[in-house]
Parts: C-alpha cells; sequence; structure tokens
C-alpha cells in the first residue's frame, strides 16, 4: 500500500511533467492544425540552454530565460519556416516538423558534443522533502510539481479569462468561425507557436537535471506526447491533460510491479516448462510487464484511433 | 552519376579519411564503431585509444616486419547492424585485413558471422576480427569461430570477478539484479544467478530487464528495488540507462552498493561526479589506480594528444601489442591463416599495463587480470576531465583461466 | 495515338541495360557494395511512395513491412539450408513480398480508415509496437542480435551460387527493375489512377464512385508487397536481419530518402534513394556530421523545393517545350559562382568548427582534398568571407533567376 501511494505521486510527477509538454502541442494543432513533430526537439534544446545558463549563472536564472529563448526560436520558425510551408499543404507541413526535430536534434550535438552534459538540480533543492514507505521523495520533484501544477493554473486563466485565451478557446471548436472573424492573424500563429514550444522548452529544463540531459532525450520523449495529445483528443487541452496523467500512471505503475505472464499462466492451470530457455513458448512465460510498460502507450493509441477516432476528449476530426 | 562515380571512387580507392597521412604500405585496421549520433562518444574515445596505441606501442618502436607502419582507419557504423556490415565489406574492399570492434555485442555478432562467411568463400582475402569491448559470452562460446579474438574479458568472467568480491561484503544479505532486456542484459543476469547461488548464500530479491533504451523515468525501478529491502544492486546498463538508474537510486534514498560494468567514462563519470561516490564498483581489465609510472606518461600523451578521450579501455594496448605480435612471429601481413594461429595461445607481457594476457586456444578469449574499483575522486588518472575515476580495489589474477567453454573451434 | 510495343518498352530495355553495364563502370573498390544497398532503398522508397506520393499517406512506420518481410526471408533461408524446402534464392523476394502484403492487409484494415494525421499516428504506433515486439518476442525476431542465414545454401540457380557480391548485385538489379515496372503497371490501372484523385480530393473522388477508403487500402497492401521485397532482398544482400531494420529510425530514414527525390513524381524515389545512400555511406565516411547536412538538406527541401530533386528537373520541362531554357543559363551560370563559395564556405566553417572542438590533436586538417593549418588565422577569414559574401551577392542575383524563370515560363494568355 505505502509503495502504491508512492507510485501515486512519481506518477503525478511524471504525468504533469507530459502535460506540460502535450498543452503546448495541443494548443499548436488547435490552432494551426498542425502536429508540430518537433515538439520534443524544444524540449531537449530547452535542457541544454538551461544547461549553458546554469554553467554560467546558477539555475534559475537558466530556468527563466531558457524558455524565453526556445520561445522566441520557436516563433522565429513559425515565421520563416512553418509559414512557407503552409501553402503547400498539410502533410508537407507534417514533414517540415519532422525535418526540424532532426536539424534540432543534430544541432544539439554538434553544440554541446554527443555525450551527456552535467546538468544538475540548484544545491538549494539538494535535500529530502519527506520520506514516505521507506523511500524519499526529493525536495526537487516537488519543486517539479509545483511548477507543472502552477503552468496548468496560469494555462488556464489564460485560457479562461483573457481575451487571447476566448480566441484561442473559441478557436478550439469553431476555427472557422474565428477565421471568419478575422482573428486569425499570422501574429497570432506566430504567438501560439512561439509559446507553445516555449512549454516544451520549459518541460525540458526542469526535466533535464532529473531525467538528465543527454542528446537522446528527445527522441526518448517525443513520440509518448503524441500519444498523450492524440489519446486525450487533438485539439483538447482537457483531454491532454487527463491523457498525459493517465500515461504518466500507466507507466509507472507497469515499471512497479513484476507481474508475469507464468503467474497468470499458472493461475490458468499451465504448468510451468521445467527448461524455460529452450521452450518454443519462452518469450510468452518470462514476459513481464515492465517488459511491455513502454509499449502500452502505443497499443492505447491505436486502440483509440480505431475505435475513437477523435481521441477521448476530443470534438473536432482529425 | 558521374559525380558519384567520382566521389566513390576517389573516396573508397583512396581511403582518404580523416588523416592526413597516407601511407600507401600501411598495414591497416579498420576500426568500425559509431562515430556519430548518439553514441559516438565511446566510439570516438575507442577510436583515440587505438590510434595512439598504434603510434606509440607500434609505429614509433619500429613498426612491425621491420619497419612497416600500421594504421587504424576509422569507418563510422552509426551504432546499425546494417552500416556495420556495409563497412566492413567497405574496408575488405580497400584491401583491409583486420577488423575492430567493439561497441554492441549484436553488432559483434552480425560482424562475426559475416567474417566467417566471407572467409570461408574469399579464401584468398581472409580478415581478422578484432572484438576489443562486445563481452556477450556467446561469442566465445556457442557462436566462436577461429577468426575471431576477444580482448575483453566476457560477462560471465567479470560477473566472477564481482561476486568474489560480494562474497566477502558481509553487510549483503538481499541483492536486486537488473539489466537492458537484451542478450547482454539476460547473460549478465544468469551469470550473477550462477555465481551468486554458488558462491554465497545471497537471496536475489529481484531479477528483471527493463526495455533498452526506452525507460524515461527509472524512478518506479528505484522504488521497487528499495521497497525490495535490497542490499546491494547488479547491473550491466550502460549509457544514459545507467546514468538515469544510479540517480534514480540515490535520489529515493539508496545507499547501497551498485556493481555495474559500464558507469564511468564517456559523459558518465563526469555526470555522476559525487553522487556515485561510494554507489558506484565497477568491473574492468587494466589497472589504472593506482598506476604505474609507465603507464603515467602514457596517458600524459594521449591526454596531451586527445583531450576529450580517456584510457577507458586498456585492453586495447593489449589487442595492438598482440596483433603486431603475431604479424612479427607470421612473418607476414596478408597470410591471415598464419596471423590468426600466431594468435591462437599466445602469451603476452604487456609492460605498460604490467600484466600477462593469455589469449585462449579454446574459444580465442584473452584471459587476464580482472579488477573491481570504486568511483572516486582519489585518482591518478580521472576520466571525463572531471576529477573523479575508478580506484580498483580488488584484483584476480587470471581470472576465470579455467572456466569451461561449449566451443566447438573449427579450424582450416 | 497508338505506342507500338517497341516504344513503350523501349525505357526498360534501355534501364535494363544500364544495371547490366553499371558493375562493369564502377569496380572501385566498395561500389557494388553501396549500388546493392542503392537497389534495396529504391524498392523501399518506390513502395512509400505508393503511399505517400501515390496516395497522400504519411507513414511513420513503413520500415516495419520492409522488416517482417526480410525476418521472414531468413527463416525461410534457414529452413532452405536444412533441405526442408526447395525455393531457389532468386524466388525470394517474392515471398519476402508476400508476407509484407500479408501483415499490410491486416494492417491496413484498420489504418487506412482515414488519411492525414490518424493514419500517420496509427502508423507511428505499429511501428513503436513491433520494434518493441522485436526485442521480447525473441524465437521469431532472435532479440537485438536478430536471425542470420546463409544464402549460399540454397539450391543452385542455373549453376550460380550468390557467392559473390556481383552475383548478389544481378539478383537485386532483377528485382529492382521488375518491381519498378510491376509499380508502374500498378499507376495505369484504374485503381492506382484513383489513389491520386483519392490523395488530391476524396470527396470528389467518391462521387465518381470509388470508396476513397478501399483505393487507400489497396495501396497501402502494394507498398506492403514491395516493402516486403525490399526486405527479403536486404536478407540476401546482408544474410542478417536485426530490430534496426523495422525501428522507427529506419521508417524515418525511408521517409527521408523519398522526400528528397520527389514524392510526386514515379521515379523520384529512384534518384532520392541514390543521393541518400551516398550521403549516409559515403559523404558518412568522410564527416561525422553527414546527419546533420541530411537534415538541412531535407528541411530546405520541403521549404524551398517541395516537388524534390525530381521536381527540379521536372520544372524546367516548360522552358524546355518553350524553347526557352537558354534564356536560364546565363542567371544560372552567375547564381552558380557565389551559391557555391556560399555552400562550400558554410561547410567549412562548419567542418572547421567541429574539427577544431572534437579534432584538435590534429593541427592540419583535410577538406575538400586540401590540407591546411587549423591554428591559423587565414582559413578562417577565407571561409568567412566565402560565405558572408556568397550570401549577399547570390542573393542580389535570386532575383535575377527570378525574373529569368517568370520570363521563361511565361505564356501568353495563361493567366498565373
Amino acid at each position: 500500500m505505502d509503495l502504491f501511494i508512492i507510485n501515486v505521486i512519481d506518477g503525478l510527477i511524471y504525468g504533469l511533467l507530459l502535460f506540460m509538454l502535450s498543452s503546448g502541442l495541443t494548443l499548436i494543432f488547435s490552432m494551426m492544425g498542425v502536429l508540430n513533430l518537433s515538439h520534443a526537439a524544444f524540449y531537449m534544446l530547452g535542457a541544454y540552454l538551461a544547461y549553458q545558463i546554469s554553467v554560467y549563472t546558477g539555475f534559475w536564472v537558466g530556468l527563466i530565460v531558457a524558455p524565453i529563448l526556445v520561445t522566441i526560436l520557436g516563433a522565429a520558425v513559425e515565421r520563416y519556416g512553418l509559414r512557407r510551408v503552409h501553402q503547400y499543404g498539410h502533410v508537407p507541413e507534417l514533414i517540415f516538423t519532422f525535418g526540424l526535430f532532426f536539424v534540432i536534434e543534430e544541432l544539439v550535438q554538434y553544440i554541446w558534443g554527443r555525450s551527456m552534459v552535467n546538468y544538475n538540480s540548484p544545491e538549494s533543492l539538494d535535500f529530502i522533502a519527506f520520506n514516505l514507505a521507506g523511500g524519499s521523495i526529493p525536495a526537487y520533484k516537488v519543486f517539479m510539481l509545483l511548477v507543472s501544477v502552477g503552468i496548468f493554473l496560469a494555462l488556464y486563466y489564460v485560457l479562461a479569462r483573457t481575451r487571447v485565451g476566448m480566441i484561442i478557446q473559441a478557436a478550439l471548436s469553431y476555427p472557422k468561425t474565428v477565421e471568419a472573424l478575422g482573428h486569425n492573424v499570422p501574429l497570432v500563429f506566430m504567438g501560439v507557436f512561439g509559446v507553445g514550444t516555449g512549454l516544451a522548452g520549459l518541460a525540458g529544463v526542469i526535466a533535464g537535471p532529473s531525467l538528465t540531459t543527454f542528446p537522446g532525450m528527445a527522441f526518448l520523449l517525443g513520440s509518448i506526447v503524441f500519444v498523450c495529445v492524440v489519446v486525450g483528443g487533438l485539439g483538447s487541452l482537457f483531454g491532454a491533460f487527463v491523457a498525459s496523467l493517465l500515461i504518466g500512471w500507466l507507466q509507472t505503475f507497469a515499471a512497479s510491479y513484476n507481474i508475469g505472464a507464468a503467474d497468470i499462466l499458472i493461475a490458468f492451470g499451465y504448468e510451468y516448462p521445467k527448461d524455460v530457455y529452450y521452450h518454443p513458448w519462452r518469450d510468452l512465460w518470462t514476459l513481464t510487464l515492465p517488459q511491455i510498460g513502454p509499449i502500452l502507450p502505443y497499443i492505447l493509441l491505436i486502440l483509440v484511433l480505431v475505435f475513437r477516432p477523435n481521441g477521448l476528449f476530443g470534438k473536432r476530426e482529425t | 552519376m558521374k559525380l558519384f562515380n567520382k566521389i566513390a571512387s576517389f573516396v573508397l580507392a583512396t581511403g582518404v579519411f580523416f588523416s592526413s597521412s597516407v601511407f600507401a604500405d600501411t598495414i591497416k585496421i579498420a576500426f568500425i564503431d559509431p562515430l556519430s549520433g548518439p553514441f559516438a562518444t565511446t566510439g570516438t574515445i575507442g577510436l583515440a585509444e587505438w590510434k595512439y596505441a598504434v603510434e606509440k606501442l607500434v609505429n614509433e618502436k619500429g613498426g612491425v616486419l621491420g619497419g612497416k607502419k600500421m594504421e587504424v582507419v576509422a569507418l563510422d557504423n552509426k551504432m546499425d547492424g546494417k552500416e556495420s556490415l556495409v563497412q566492413v565489406q567497405v574496408a575488405i574492399d580497400q584491401g583491409i585485413r583486420f577488423i575492430a570492434q567493439g561497441n554492441s555485442s549484436g553488432i559483434a555478432n552480425a560482424i562475426t558471422d559475416m567474417v566467417k562467411k566471407h572467409n570461408k568463400r574469399n579464401p584468398d582475402k581472409q580478415v581478422i576480427f578484432l572484438n576489443y569491448s562486445a563481452v556477450d559470452p556467446a561469442l566465445t562460446n556457442d557462436k566462436c569461430q577461429f577468426w575471431h579474438f576477444r580482448f575483453d574479458a566476457n560477462a560471465d568472467i567479470k560477473m566472477d570477478v564481482i561476486t568474489d568480491v560480494i562474497a566477502g561484503e558481509s553487510g549483503i544479505k538481499k541483492m536486486y539484479l537488473i539489466g537492458q532486456d537484451y542478450s547482454f542484459g539476460k547473460a549478465v543476469a544468469a551469470a550473477a544467478e550462477k555465481y551468486l547461488a554458488q558462491k554465497t548464500s545471497i537471496e536475489i530479491v529481484g531479477n528483471e530487464l527493463h526495455p533498452i533504451g526506452r525507460v524515461k523515468d527509472f524512478t518506479p525501478y528505484a522504488r521497487k528495488i528499495l521497497a525490495s529491502g535490497a542490499d546491494a544492486v547488479i547491473t550491466g546498463n550502460w549509457g544514459a540507462d545507467m546514468v538515469n538508474l544510479g540517480r534514480s537510486l540515490k535520489e529515493s534514498g539508496f545507499d547501497g552498493p551498485v556493481y555495474c560494468y559500464y558507469c564511468a567514462t564517456a559523459g558518465i563519470t563526469r555526470t555522476f561526479g559525487e553522487t556515485g561516490k561510494g554507489m558506484l564498483n565497477i568491473v574492468g581489465e587494466g589497472k589504472l589506480n593506482p598506476m604505474n609510472p609507465a603507464l603515467e606518461a602514457y596517458n600524459k600523451g594521449l591526454k596531451a594528444k586527445y583531450p576529450e578521450a580517456d584510457m577507458s579501455q586498456p585492453r586495447i594496448t593489449n589487442a595492438v601489442q598482440m596483433v603486431a605480435k603475431a604479424i612479427n612471429e607470421a612473418g607476414s601481413a596478408t597470410d591471415m591463416k598464419a596471423i590468426a594461429y600466431a594468435l591462437e595461445g599466445m602469451e603476452f607481457e604487456n609492460e605498460l599495463l604490467q600484466t600477462k594476457v593469455v589469449m585462449r586456444t579454446s574459444d580465442h578469449q584473452a584471459i587476464q587480470d580482472v579488477h573491481v574499483g570504486m568511483h572516486t575522486d582519489d585518482v591518478d588518472i580521472d576520466f571525463d576531465n572531471s576529477g573523479y575515476g575508478i580506484k580498483m580495489y580488488k584484483t584476480v589474477k587470471m581470472a576465470s583461466m579455467d572456466s569451461p567453454t561449449t566451443c566447438k573451434m573449427k579450424r582450416p | 495515338m497508338q505506342k507500338s510495343v517497341f516504344t513503350s518498352a523501349l525505357p526498360w530495355i534501355f534501364a535494363a541495360a544500364i544495371l547490366i553495364v553499371l558493375p562493369f563502370i564502377f569496380t572501385g573498390g566498395g561500389s557494388i557494395t553501396i549500388m546493392n544497398q542503392i537497389g534495396i532503398t529504391i524498392v523501399l522508397a518506390m513502395s512509400y511512395n505508393m503511399l505517400l506520393g501515390q496516395g497522400g499517406m504519411l507513414s511513420f512506420g513503413h520500415a516495419v513491412y520492409m522488416g517482417i518481410g526480410g525476418f521472414v526471408a531468413v527463416h525461410v533461408m534457414n529452413i532452405v539450408e536444412n533441405e526442408y524446402l526447395w525455393l531457389p534464392l532468386p524466388f525470394l523476394p517474392l515471398v519476402g513480398g508476400l508476407v509484407g502484403l500479408g501483415f499490410a492487409t491486416i494492417v491496413g484494415s484498420f489504418s487506412t480508415r482515414k488519411a492525414g494525421t490518424v493514419f500517420a499516428m496509427i502508423s507511428l504506433g505499429i511501428g513503436e509496437l513491433i520494434a518493441a515486439c522485436c526485442i521480447i518476442i525473441t524465437v521469431f525476431f532472435g532479440g537485438e542480435e536478430g536471425i542470420s542465414g546463409d544464402r549460399t545454401m540454397a539450391p543452385p540457380t542455373f549453376g550460380i551460387e550468390f557467392i559473390s557480391q556481383k552475383e548478389v548485385y544481378f539478383l537485386i538489379a532483377f528485382w529492382v527493375l521488375l518491381s519498378i515496372f510491376v509499380m508502374y503497371l500498378f499507376t495505369q490501372t484504374p485503381v492506382g489512377k484513383m489513389a491520386n484523385a483519392v490523395r488530391d480530393n476524396p470527396e470528389r473522388a467518391e462521387f465518381v464512385g470509388y470508396s476513397q477508403r478501399w483505393v487507400r487500402y489497396v495501396s497501402f497492401c502494394g507498398a506492403g508487397f514491395f516493402a516486403g521485397v525490399a526486405g527479403a532482398l536486404f536478407a540476401i544482400n546482408y544474410e542478417i536481419l536485426t530490430e534496426q531494420n523495422l525501428n522507427t529510425v529506419m521508417s524515418f530514414q525511408v521517409l527521408l530518402a523519398t522526400y528528397i527525390g520527389g514524392v510526386g513524381f514515379f521515379l523520384g524515389p529512384v534518384f532520392g534513394a541514390i543521393l541518400f545512400t551516398i550521403l549516409q555511406t559515403v559523404i558518412g565516411l568522410q564527416t561525422d556530421l553527414w546527419a546533420l547536412y541530411t537534415g538541412i538538406v531535407f528541411v530546405l527541401m520541403v521549404m524551398f523545393l517541395p516537388t524534390g530533386l525530381t521536381g527540379l528537373f521536372a520544372m524546367h520541362l516548360i522552358p524546355l517545350q518553350l524553347g526557352r531554357l537558354g534564356m536560364l543559363i546565363k542567371p544560372y551560370a552567375k547564381i552558380f559562382v557565389p551559391g557555391l563559395a556560399f555552400v562550400v564556405g558554410a561547410i567549412a566553417l562548419i567542418e572547421l568548427i567541429n574539427h577544431v572542438r572534437h579534432h584538435a590533436e590534429e593541427q592540419f586538417m583535410t577538406l575538400f582534398w586540401i590540407e591546411f593549418d587549423t591554428t591559423s588565422f587565414l582559413p578562417w577569414a577565407l571561409f568567412l568571407i566565402m560565405v558572408a559574401v556568397g550570401f549577399y551577392v547570390s542573393r542580389a542575383f535570386a532575383k535575377e533567376v527570378a525574373e529569368a524563370w517568370g520570363e521563361a515560363t511565361f505564356v501568353e494568355g495563361e493567366r498565373r
């Protein structure tokens, strides 16, 4: 039971981190109709920029400056790249963001080298916040949790209470009407893309010290973010939130419990083979939940897309 | 097509690579490992070690066969199986007869298979595969073959040594095994199970494999390890999987030792820094710390020439010198059969490392001293220029010398 | 106008002649190895183009069909070796193709319901799923070390045992030509033609009486078949299949290769496959930054040349037909020099910085067959000037090119 509670907390922290990425992604999609495949690359960029800044000025400056830099970069990508490709149609847009992923990933390796960098949490957060069930929750994880919740509240406020938020919200359900009202000015596009990528950058900044800043970090997290927004329903912020938490918990719990296929098979009355390593069904007999944990989100993705193409909470055709 | 012809024939025929010096009459070793992409750091360090060893230990000492120089030709396999085979073929087409590779047992497997077939089909262009780092035991057991030589201690041998150390630690009652879900990870787990049962009464409280390179957050694994009440952890993880596992363990409050294979250099030592102190125990060949004067000079030279490299794989100095010796003994750099027979069973005294190496005849596995060390800042030779390094505290002389092998070597 | 059989067969005879002659022209070390790789990539990229170019379906998991076809091909190779089955090697690609087809039939039944983002995401999910299964199901996929076989153990075909690379080359060349031919025939069928219509306007296509889903499904299965053929060719050439043959990285590479060649044209992927393989294998020997260059070329292409390499050639057919190609020569020649200076200068700068940061131990470096001292001021200044001047001048000339282009393609009375 104790392990259960601690897993709930870990899964929540991870899920909220995913939400920070998926919220930006879904915002961009709802405004511009394009799934930004390079989203995770901006996440990586955020982490590396924050690392570089933290070398000179410490963690806290990086926390503020790096996401701003990523936002500016993201806006520039929209202004000088995406806007140009937009005229060619939908698939080239997707392909452009896909190519961008590679370029950013390679550029990061070109600038910061190919081994992991030593980006660490600030010393002021290097203590254990509290102990639970023999495990400890470091203060930095609590800080991650607070930042994520803060971002969630801020997003909620902007979307629900401000004029810009109204326009974006309207675009979620009636993109054509909003366009007709003359709101889809390029500036809003640029702004949304910038803020969306900036959120990814921020996620990178706070995840970098905890999940390690290394060249493969974008690739590792890349496709899981798409799973979050697609499962939640493209364009649905609430859906992204629910799906992110769901996947956060799914992965955490799948990794936590060593339930094996053998246990289930034995429960069904099958006999454990004597020399399992040479058994024709050896892969099934030795299969455990943690082994398949990372692919569970993809199974979920396919199932959702096949049976509910709009996602759990999506209203729009993708 | 014309352009292609020009580029292809130019590049491939002349073999101009990064090195500016091209000797027409050198004995070339093709170094095939990742030099681009996320795994390039390990490959680049390995290349520096090979180049420096060839330069310092062979060429500056007068070369082989009375004056011939050796040369390392770098070919990038991008950590990809297919690319590796393409590059091996490119190397063979250029007339290179020695293939050196080490990163990833999967790739080593593909190469050894290809080399075996190639040598059978082209008896006039045979090549020798110098495996300097891939440690899957199968390579010198079920999948062994005459043209493959392994210079690193394999996963079984290393585990034999690790468990010797663990058996002496009275505080360890419960052990957790965790590794990446592939042949090497499985080999480590199997060896650990076997030796722990043989030598100790330690209870294995967890034995699990996680998907390789796909786990984003190791916290749940760390929680599980903690909850199991384990006193120590054995892992074969490398790269980001190693760092993330170690960090998560520390963050979650685990304070026991972690016994590992690949928890040093290529950025790992630097990233662990203070965190790794008292936690990481690494097994490996080549005693770096405390060191001897010859080694100090050698390391200084390496660092001066390649500031980003480390002497992380001392076995490379064995491989280079043993190949040179075999060529001299065979009296030819092209009679690969004679060279392979010279390497087989060779006993070599490495002055630099002050140790003896034997290339076991039965399976072409190098038998050498294997050490266990700890991650600390109290070192003479550090890694990643971080001030931290590995200090050896336990040595097993000629580890696993009489270990059994299932190899049934077919000799030409 | 009825074309005679001979005229329509001429290009194919010509292509066959080129394929036969090639290995005797490129005798340089390693060329055959690279040509074999190019051949396999051509079949794969062409099959991918059935999806993306002709059907408008963006797939992130196309390598899966190649991989599964290849894995089965290796298993069949091993069965043949153990003499449970009699199958000459040249027929193996057919086996791979049928397996690819079979798998595509299953996946396509639910993934082709929609095009666009839904299709792309399902393909990504399937790709990740199968790649992960590869590691878990070791009985079939052999874990991360994969499954290997021996092609020479198959019964000899006309006395050929496929021992040498050259013999394998001819086998691959035969299948490349055959596959392209069959894929060409497919584009000439009603369904093949409807695929384009569905890509461009699914609703109108439905009005003609074709179910867009059915058309996509057929294209998808066809693409699966030829991907499987490519997989079997891979199995024959390399005699080993691993997880890396069907993971997402491989799928991404197919997309890159196809797109660079030009997705709108039937033969576009052929050029893409050639260029990509050269970038990867030949340029990869020259610089460890090959992936960076590939990425930049790709993104620039999407931005400025969405029709790909082939599109660049095809664009010039209009002035050629109008007899105005000559008008373009002068502005092209003018922009070529500063443009080249810019590109060369930029690459040189990138390489120089990389060299100084990571290979500083060697004071001298060789670039474009010229050796120079990296510590001296001169190369830096030279490259910087090349980049700056090249950029400035070519931008000025670009206007001229655009004007000339407009003039050369201007048709009286046509609105644009």
